[in-house]
């Protein structure tokens, strides 16, 4: 019989932005973005549908973007998961893509900024020098409902001028 | 110029209402109604009450018996006290998504569960998703007579006579389909209850108003509640509002004395938060052989939903108020119908009645061109108010005020619109389309957009001995740069860098009232006020330096350095700390608050052009050129002025063409997910051009500026309906229906 709804726990290690974490007795049906975001408290990714609609939750598993909400963290074992918190050298500074945005006004309330953030790294990754319309494909499954996209742009064709530097904010 | 607000937001520390929690926190879940229309007649929480971690279910029985229902905040009427909404359905549910019972447990996961174990009973009733279903069916509320619970006449210059008399007339049906503000964060609260406090996080846009309202249906003293906004994920008119789940949090909080945090899933979201925008106008227009407009009569029609939330009939009367928009009409007829439904109550979303509106208007004004062959562009021109025919009051009143449009210089917005998006050339590129088998069209739509909604509002700055500056503001910060343009204000008056003015907003315990962020007013309102108060604050400081004798006798004239204060004809900045003590010596208090009040509000205008290209197989709209004139009096900051116009068009684009709450005849939500509910990406937006002109600042506050926030999406969909009308050669009444959609083109290719 299976146990009752609830009552298991399962204790596991991820790896989050090249740190080991562990994650002790939580369900086994806890999705990553709940792991990342109450147990791990990086609480960066966030989470705007639940349903892999709006790309808010996006993070690097492997290397490539990942829905956290379509995900469980026990799929994530033995992965490396790159989250918003794992993109700049320091606390105190930023990388070129963050201090693109910062520059270009890339977000007005921010919410989104995070899968933004994420989905940028991984075009820049795979292509570092995309046209705009790369860009926006690129772009296609996170939705912003503030800035009309057309910052959000600018900052990555930005970042991939290497017009912007690592700065401290 | 680089936003304050910016950095936490990059790296992922900022905290959003989601990302806090307390010791020994609980989740809420809401268990909502599956019915349209339905009599309850049980519900069954054992089952939910024994689940693991489970700490509380409630009905609306286990609520106190004498709960008021939620107030009206904007636009009350007493006819309509009868249809307010109650934290919890008590014998009825009137839409999908009425909360019926809420479940406490030790995580969200566990709530989850728990809320599928309520079992309620329900008798169907029957169900009025439509206005004609509404109209003909029984009133949803016993005390109602009719679910027509708001009708207001404006009747100027002969009215329906004055149309049968014009020697042109067009008769046609608009509709603007159900959609709402949609922001990337759904809605959540977390309160921490201490001894007899409650600490509220997650509150916005008006938190003194909600904290008043709070403490009303608690029946506590409002000093016992603190109210702390955190990081908001977008507003756009729904978020912010007093929502049933903004007395149940609480309460459940207070009850359990435990710390209760919900966070709403999108699912949820989309049936609970305010819908908005749908509405139905019956419009005659009597016009003469040259367009020039003679009298305009409208039946506006608005599907209100079940319930009257707390912006009364704000949305209907903007639209009636604000139809007129920039043209003279010698006579005007208007009956404004607020009916009752089954459906989720709507309230704002930005640009409410104006996005409506302008559709109506402007797409009217196309209509005219069309049926007398004339250009629309010459059209709006022979209607359009001249400048000094301002300050206008067109006679109708909006959020209680007489709208008098204050300022402004509509033609030349216009031409210069038309400069911008090349209309002279335009037959040239329909030319060079059609050769490559596409359809070319070019259309415009003017905005007059309303902001600045007073009474007043508060700053207050305070000097530090380090050379900062507190400012701290009633208003809140929903991502439009609050933070940021306060802290120019005050820089640009004081003569220091804005980085080191520190801006506090949104925490009862810190700024003591205030109004808040909406209806465009926190630039006019907070800005003036920030003006004031740095003004006042530049005054005092010059005064003490001064009375000793330094610096220029007759004039405030400091610069703030960050090695002191520099007074001019004086080369030696004085330390701070030594500007302090001196104060203190003479008894002068370097804590100034100051007060901006506005009796009016004010108007920016401007014009949205829109040019498409458009595949005649397929009825696909490519929006080969976007652009925006708007003149917002002064710009305190034109990038910031330009985020709001370029993210306004974004979302005008989707009301325009995609997004859609779409209800079946038994009142469920067809389009409930995010798959469902199409919201613009990355790939529909277009490339937006905005030029901003300070043509005419406002003469009602110190800055001469007017709110730049909604005037980007007002426009939107009136200047895409008449691009693509004019792109397929369509006749005067077509594209009167939003959205527009690629079967809708294709008809009318054929």
């Amino acid at each position: 019989m299976l146990p009752q709804r609830g009552t298991e726990r399962v204790s596991y290690t991820l790896l989050v932005n090249q740190q080991t974490y562990t994650v002790e007795q939580v369900e086994p049906r806890m999705l990553l973005a709940d792991v990342l975001r109450e147990v791990l408290r990086l609480t960066g990714t966030h989470l705007g549908c639940e349903h892999g609609a709006c790309g808010a939750c996006t993070v690097l598993v492997d290397g490539r973007p990942v829905r956290s909400c379509l995900m469980l963290g026990i799929q994530a074992q033995n992965q490396s998961i790159i989250t918003v918190e794992g993109l700049s050298a320091s606390d105190a500074t930023l990388s070129t893509l963050q201090t693109a945005f910062w520059d270009e006004h890339a977000l007005q309330c921010g919410f989104c900024t995070p899968g933004m953030l994420i989905a940028a790294t991984h075009l820049l990754h795979e292509n570092p020098h995309p046209s705009r319309q790369q860009i926006r494909e690129a772009l296609s499954g996170n939705l912003c409902r503030c800035t009309g996209y057309q910052n959000i742009v600018n900052a990555i064709e930005r970042a991939a001028g290497g017009e912007g530097t690592e700065s401290r904010g | 110029m680089r936003r304050q607000e910016d950095p936490p937001l990059l790296r992922g520390t900022a905290r959003f209402v989601a990302d806090l929690q307390a010791p020994g926190m609980l989740e809420a879940v809401i268990v909502r109604s599956i019915h349209g229309h339905a009599r309850i007649d049980a519900i069954d929480c054992a089952a939910a009450r024994a689940m693991p971690g489970v700490r509380a279910v409630i009905v609306a029985r286990d609520l106190p018996a004498d709960l008021d229902p939620i107030a009206m905040r904007l636009s009350p009427a007493p006819e309509l006290a009868e249809a307010l909404q109650y934290p919890l359905a008590q014998e009825r549910v009137r839409y999908v998504g009425e909360p019926l019972a809420v479940v406490v447990a030790s995580s969200r996961y566990l709530a989850e569960d728990a809320a599928w174990a309520v079992r309620v009973r329900y008798t169907p009733l029957e169900t009025m998703a439509s206005l004609s279903t509404a109209l003909a069916g029984a009133p949803l509320f016993d005390g109602l007579d009719s679910n027509q619970v708001y009708l207001r006449t404006h009747q100027k210059g002969g009215g329906n006579a004055a149309v049968a008399a014009s020697p042109r007339r067009l008769k046609m049906t608009f509709s603007i389909q159900r959609h709402t503000g949609m922001p990337l964060e759904t809605r959540g609260l977390l309160v921490v209850p201490d001894g007899d406090r409650l600490t509220v996080y997650g509150s916005t846009k008006v938190v003194f108003f909600n904290r008043r309202i709070l403490s009303h249906l608690l029946k506590v003293p409002v000093a016992s509640l603190r109210f702390v906004e955190t990081a908001v994920g977008g507003g756009f008119g729904i978020r912010g509002e007093f929502y049933p789940e903004d007395f149940l949090i609480p309460y459940l909080a207070r009850l359990l004395q435990a710390p209760v945090r919900w966070i709403e899933d999108r699912v949820e979201h989309l049936q609970a938060a305010n819908h908005s925008r749908e509405q139905w106008h019956e419009v005659e227009v009597g016009f003469d052989e040259t367009g020039q407009v003679m009298a305009l009569a409208d039946d506006i029609w608005v599907d209100n939903g079940a319930y009257i939330r707390t912006h009364g009939v704000t949305v209907p009367e903007l639209t009636q108020a604000m139809l007129p928009g920039p043209y003279v009409w010698p006579a005007l007829d208007s009956r404004l119908h607020v009916v009752l439904t089954n459906k989720t109550p709507i309230g704002t979303y930005r640009a409410p009645g104006r996005f409506e509106g302008t559709f109506v208007r402007e797409r009217l004004l196309d209509a005219i061109a069309a049926s007398l062959h004339l250009d629309p562009l010459t059209v709006r021109r022979r209607n359009l108010l001249q400048p000094e025919q301002l300050p206008y009051s067109n006679g109708l009143l909006a959020l209680g005020q007489e709208v008098k449009l204050d300022s402004g210089d509509y033609p030349a917005a216009l031409n210069r619109a038309a400069e911008l998006m090349q209309a002279a050339e335009i037959g040239e590129r329909k030319r060079l389309a059609r050769r490559s088998g596409r359809l070319r069209g070019l259309g415009f739509a003017f905005v007059v957009e309303k902001s600045g909604l007073g009474p007043w509002e508060d700053s207050r700055l305070v000097l530090h001995a380090d050379g900062t500056v507190t400012g701290f503001t009633g208003l809140a910060d929903l991502g439009q740069g609050t933070k940021t343009l306060l802290a120019r204000v005050v820089a640009d008056c004081l003569g220091m860098a804005m980085e080191r003015v520190r801006v506090v907003y949104g925490d009862t315990d810190q700024v003591a009232e205030g109004f808040g962020t909406f209806a465009s007013r926190g630039t006019v309102m907070g800005g003036s006020a920030a003006y004031l108060a740095a003004v006042e604050l530049r005054r005092r400081v010059s005064a003490v330096l001064r009375s000793d004798g330094i610096g220029c006798p007759d004039r405030d004239d400091i610069t703030m350095t960050p090695s002191g204060i520099v007074a001019s004809g004086v080369a030696r900045p004085v330390p701070y700390g030594e500007v302090l003590r001196r104060a203190e010596l003479q008894g002068v208090a370097l804590d100034v608050t100051e007060r901006f009040q506005a009796t009016a509000m004010t108007y920016p205008y401007g014009a949205h052009g829109c040019e498409v290209d458009i595949d005649p197989g397929t009825g696909g709209v490519s929006i080969v050129r976007y652009g925006v004139v708007y003149d917002v009096g002064r710009a305190i900051n034109r990038e910031l002025v330009v985020d709001q116009i370029v993210g306004g068009v974004a979302q005008g684009l989707g009301g325009a063409m995609l997004e859609e709450l779409a209800y079946d005849s038994h009142g469920q939500l067809q389009t409930g997910t995010l798959l469902d509910y199409l919201l613009p990406g990355a790939c529909e937006v277009p490339e937006i051009e905005v030029v901003v002109t300070e043509n005419a600042p406002a003469p009602s506050n110190p800055l001469g500026v007017k709110g730049a926030g909604e005037g980007g999406a007002a426009g939107v969909a009136p200047a895409l309906a008449n691009a693509v009308a004019d792109a397929v050669g369509a006749p005067p009444e077509a594209f009167a229906a939003l959205p527009i959609r690629p079967q809708e083109i294709l008809r009318w290719i054929r």
